[in-house]
């Protein structure tokens, strides 16, 4: 069974990171990186993505195409990332996104088959 | 339908339904399948069996509709038609297929709403209509929610499983969460309506389910003891015209004083393994109130600390409110009034807080802050039992 695990930053998380030392800073990252590499046989892909300030939203249900600037949804919570695991079912799923050291929300989706 | 009938019918379908559908679990795979096939084996036993009489083999009628069913809805799926046609009932049960029954339809993946909605369909076979009347929800509302859980089921793969031991204390936690809201449910509705489910006997058959298959497990016991408290209660809560009857001016000697002790017991054996839970200290207050033979021999000294210690496992302000409802009878109103009146931002909206605010003003000397207390309360109540109640003590 494939999920795509949405890693989803909140203002406050932004701006603790911000907030930390260059040393910190690494800390909270290898902790990150240790996560992928102990979950290694279960992750298929994914990506850290850049800053929601530069996404950009094409609509295309209001006749011609509309481009705008930001992303789809303006909140203070954002996709910051997502990776793409295999594992048996949606606890197994659970179990590897209750210890994910980064930002602070993890939405799974099923993808579909 | 006489009402005697009705409660058989349901009690009947409740014992075998869950088997049922953990039985055509095993075999088919897939939830929301089994979980069709019991519920349309149950709903053509509730239109049989009032005309046919009970069958001798209540379980086995169930299985022999379902199998039928299946049969026919699986005709492409020759894998299933071959289990199905080999398969034997009675099916040897499994007692784990219950608990994995349980433990999918509590699953925190899924809104307790629907958690709800669906331990009640799956696991005691009642009908979407029966979950819909005990609720007082449009049916068209919980067939949705029942739906939606079982797409989620299938489609975000939740597995039918029991939890692994590491996480078994936090979903079990979750599974009597649902029990326990059945109970509250239920709790303060009349037995007016002939037509309608009792929840709380639903909620004592799953906590006692649960104990049968979990033995070890202390907070199971103690929320069935609590759910038990209640029961053997019941009789003294309500005048025959269904009005509520406050707990000083309960006739005791109407309570089932056999079965308080029986729960008693349960509560201190469970007791005895030292593992307190917020479900134990409830039932133990429970009983402080239960084993008084007159209101003025209940021991609040004991309940206050019974409070205290559930404060500090579980703290809510709703538990707070409740001691100092007790702290009243031990340290007196002022002390009372004062603890209240540090709830009022966090439960200004729970009508207890000022019906409670009002006994309080009210033996303080200050009728006139009393009565607006008790029409702030009356507003917030929406129970029929509690408005008259309330109303009583404005227009006295």
């Amino acid at each position: 069974m494939k999920y795509v695990m949405l890693f989803i930053e909140t203002d406050e998380f932004a701006s603790t990171l911000r907030g930390m030392g260059p040393e910190e800073r690494e800390r909270a990252f290898a902790k990150v990186g240790e996560w992928f590499a102990a979950n290694a046989a279960k992750i298929r892909g994914g990506n850290k993505l850049r800053a929601p300030e530069t996404a950009t939203t094409v609509r295309l249900d209001q006749g011609e195409p509309v481009i705008v600037d930001g992303p789809f949804i303006e909140g203070k919570e954002v996709v910051s990332g997502y990776t793409e695991i295999e594992v048996d079912n949606l606890d197994e799923a659970l179990r590897m996104a209750k210890t994910w050291p980064g930002c602070p929300v993890v939405e799974i989706r099923p993808v579909e088959p | 339908v006489t009402d005697p009938l009705h409660g058989q019918l349901a009690r009947v379908v409740r014992d075998h339904a869950g088997q049922l559908a953990a039985a055509l679990m095993r075999i088919t795979g897939d939830f929301a399948t089994a979980e069709d096939l019991v519920q349309d084996a149950v709903l053509a036993a509730l239109e049989r069996w009032p005309v046919d009489g009970i069958p001798d083999r209540p379980d086995a009628w169930l299985f022999t509709v379902a199998r039928r069913r299946a049969l026919d809805v699986l005709r492409r799926e020759n894998t299933y038609r071959r289990k199905l046609a080999q398969l034997q009932w009675p099916v040897q049960p499994e007692p784990e297929d219950r608990l994995r029954l349980i433990f999918t339809c509590c699953h925190p993946a899924l809104a307790q709403p629907a958690q709800i909605a669906l331990t009640l369909r799956v696991v005691c076979g009642l009908t979407t209509a029966q979950i819909a009347r005990a609720f007082l929800v449009p049916e068209a509302t919980i067939g949705q929610r029942i739906t939606r859980a079982k797409r989620k089921i299938t489609d975000a793969a939740i597995p039918y499983r029991i939890p692994d031991p590491d996480e078994l204390g936090t979903r079990l936690t979750q599974v009597l969460a649902v029990i326990y809201l059945l109970l509250n449910e239920g709790y303060l509705s009349t037995t007016g309506q002939a037509e309608s489910r009792n929840l709380v006997d639903d909620a004592e058959w799953l906590a006692r389910l649960l104990h049968e298959l979990m033995p070890t497990e202390p907070e199971v016991a103690g929320l069935l003891a609590l759910i038990r408290l209640h029961r053997a209660r019941a009789d003294g809560r309500f005048t025959p015209d269904g009005a509520l009857i406050l707990l000083p001016d309960q006739d005791r000697s109407r309570w089932d004083e056999a079965a308080i002790a029986d729960a008693v017991a349960l509560l201190i054996r469970a007791a005895r393994q030292r593992r307190p839970g917020p479900y134990q200290l409830q039932a133990a207050i429970v009983a402080c109130h239960a084993e008084a033979k007159r209101w003025e021999d209940t021991d609040w000294e004991q309940i206050v600390v019974l409070y205290d210690m559930l404060l500090h496992l579980a703290p809510s302000p709703v538990t707070r409110l409740h001691r100092a409802i007790a702290l009243r009878h031990t340290d007196g109103p002022k002390a009372a009034l004062a603890e209240v009146d540090h709830l009022a931002d966090a439960l200004d909206h729970y009508h207890l807080l000022h019906a409670t605010r009002a006994d309080l003003l009210r033996e303080l000397g200050d009728p006139e802050l009393a009565r607006a207390a008790a029409e702030r309360a009356l507003q917030l109540t929406t129970n029929p039992a509690e408005q008259a109640v309330l109303r009583e003590r404005i227009t006295a």
